[in-house]
């Protein structure tokens, strides 16, 4: 067991809320996304998901549960040997649903984000915005309850960055609870609606921001 | 999402020539290649195996049928002895035994055929002390009376004896079951160690795909889904191997039974053709065969599903 990341946190994520996570390179911002995705397990104190204890939460119980999140990552994790389009639809391949039943939902999500020329280009081949864009379409595709997204304007500019914000927002006005881990300050401050959770020393500290 | 946000040069879509349905697990690895190459070998000494204790199993069949309506009778000729003479009087008496469908005489030429690949051509029987062969076709229906004919030869023709080959052939029928049991188990250890060849393969693609997994795994995947698309990806390699190693042996048993019907003449052939019989597996025995490789492809899939099932469920 390694040391401690975070510790005593104690907060909740409001549905229908927006809030960034922010702090300094190291501070704890992606173990925190891990913990709400239920991709790590907390050595003290218990998370609750969705009205459920994630820690007595059964693997089918985890999975039904993920397929309300979407989650962006900072590396992208697009899967190489599938095309742009395969990779954004990949959560609803892995829900059973038929190709033809959402292919058209597919490639107007692609057309929304601009990469509604890249559909059948590999992952190798796109720019890092381009990814960036994909992976985002590929946490969209199910419309979540909860979208967790780490540092997904870190590899664009400034300009395509207040669009993919934009494009959360317009995500968040559907009905979707976002949390965003950045360290983008600037870009925090366009949207002074959001909340702040500021993780620093393993503790972290609220900032409500102004509703919307 | 009603509103596109931005891009107007990217506002149509190349919906023609999707290409939408690639395998979540790479297709081609150096490692499937080389396990679709041992499939392929196991498959074919798995064929070659189970093929041979058929054609044992067969000319095991075909031996004791022979035998059992068969038995032999031998006449010594002594010093002196007009050879035709007994053979005539041990023929008139095997003809009255009860049971017996029909009396044939080896004539001298067909001896000598006999004696061809011991002795060689040109063979002059009347100099040496060659027995006469007389064989019994055995009615199957009635009830045979051997002692009574080997009784009456004693009596009749004390130069004759009978010979009964069931207790060989029994001894044959023995060892050929012992042969093809011998066979199947090997089959069997051969079918375990392709299950252990494709276990260590799944392990390995697994760790190879373990970002592959993880990805799955965030976007909602079940431990099922992914247990069987992997269960997928190896029962193509599976079906790739079992297919080579499949057609090889098919190759192999249609060569065999072509070459052995061209050697049919020759001394040697005529042995394989007593041990192997026609060397034809027959309708049955390609079935058994397409049989063995459908059975190759499907239990390449189950185990690495089992495999990939029992590393998911222990990961936390």
């Amino acid at each position: 067991m390694g040391p401690e990341v975070v510790r005593d946190l104690n907060f909740s994520i409001a549905p229908q809320s927006f809030q960034f996570v922010t702090g300094p390179s190291g501070a704890g911002k992606t173990t925190l996304l891990k913990l709400m995705l239920l991709s790590l397990r907390p050595t003290r104190g218990t998370i609750h998901i969705f009205g459920h204890n994630a820690a007595a939460l059964s693997k089918q119980q985890v999975t039904a549960l993920r397929r309300r999140i979407g989650v962006v990552f900072q590396d992208f994790r697009l899967l190489d040997h599938l095309t742009t389009y395969e990779n954004v639809a990949l959560p609803l391949r892995a829900m059973g649903r038929a190709e033809s039943d959402y292919r058209a939902e597919v490639v107007e999500l692609l057309r929304w984000v601009g990469l509604g020329d890249r559909i059948n280009a590999s992952p190798v081949v796109l720019s890092g915005g381009e990814k960036q864009r994909a992976a985002i379409a590929r946490a969209l595709i199910v419309r979540p309850e909860l979208l967790l997204a780490d540092e997904p304007t870190g590899n664009v500019d400034p300009g395509l960055a207040r669009r993919l914000l934009r494009l959360f927002i317009e995500l968040h006005r559907l009905g979707t609870a976002v949390v965003i881990a950045t360290h983008d300050l600037p870009l925090m401050d366009q949207f002074s609606f959001a909340r702040r959770l500021v993780v620093g020393n393993g503790k972290v500290v609220m900032f409500d921001g102004v509703s919307t | 999402m009603k509103e596109p946000v931005h891009d107007r040069q990217l506002a149509f879509a190349p919906q023609a020539a999707l290409n939408r349905r690639m395998p979540l697990i790479p297709r081609e690895s150096v490692a499937g290649v080389a396990l679709a190459a041992v499939i392929a070998i196991m498959t074919v000494l798995a064929c070659l195996t189970a093929g041979g204790a058929l054609l044992l199993a067969q000319a095991s069949q075909g031996w004791r049928s022979d035998v059992l309506r068969e038995v032999t009778i031998q006449v010594k000729p002594g010093a002196g002895d007009d050879v035709e003479s007994l053979v005539a009087k041990a023929v008139l008496v095997a003809a009255q035994t009860r049971g017996v469908k029909h009396v044939r005489v080896y004539s001298a030429a067909e001896s000598a055929k006999l004696l061809q690949p011991w002795l060689g051509d040109g063979l002059e029987l009347s100099l040496l002390p060659i027995p006469r062969i007389l064989v019994v076709d055995m009615d199957g229906a009635a009830e045979e009376d051997l002692a009574g004919l080997r009784a009456a030869l004693a009596r009749s023709t004390p130069q004759a004896t009978l010979s009964d080959r069931r207790i060989w052939a029994a001894r044959i029928g023995t060892m050929a079951n012992a042969v093809v049991v011998f066979a199947m188990a090997t089959f069997a250890l051969m079918i375990v160690a392709m299950a252990i060849a494709i276990g260590f393969a799944t392990r390995g693609a697994v760790a190879a795909n373990r970002e592959i997994i993880e990805v799955l795994h965030f976007v909602g995947a079940s431990d099922r889904f992914i247990a069987r698309e992997f269960e997928t990806h190896f029962r193509n390699i599976g079906f790739r191997g079992a297919l080579i190693g499949g057609l090889s042996a098919m190759a192999f048993f249609i060569s065999a039974a072509t070459l052995a019907r061209w050697l049919t003449d020759s001394a040697g052939g005529a042995q394989i053709a007593a041990l192997f019989g026609a060397f034809a597996l027959g309708p049955t025995g390609y079935a058994a065969l397409i049989v063995i490789g459908a059975v190759v492809t499907v239990l390449t899939g189950l185990v690495s599903r089992v495999i990939v099932f029992r590393h998911l469920r222990g990961l936390q």
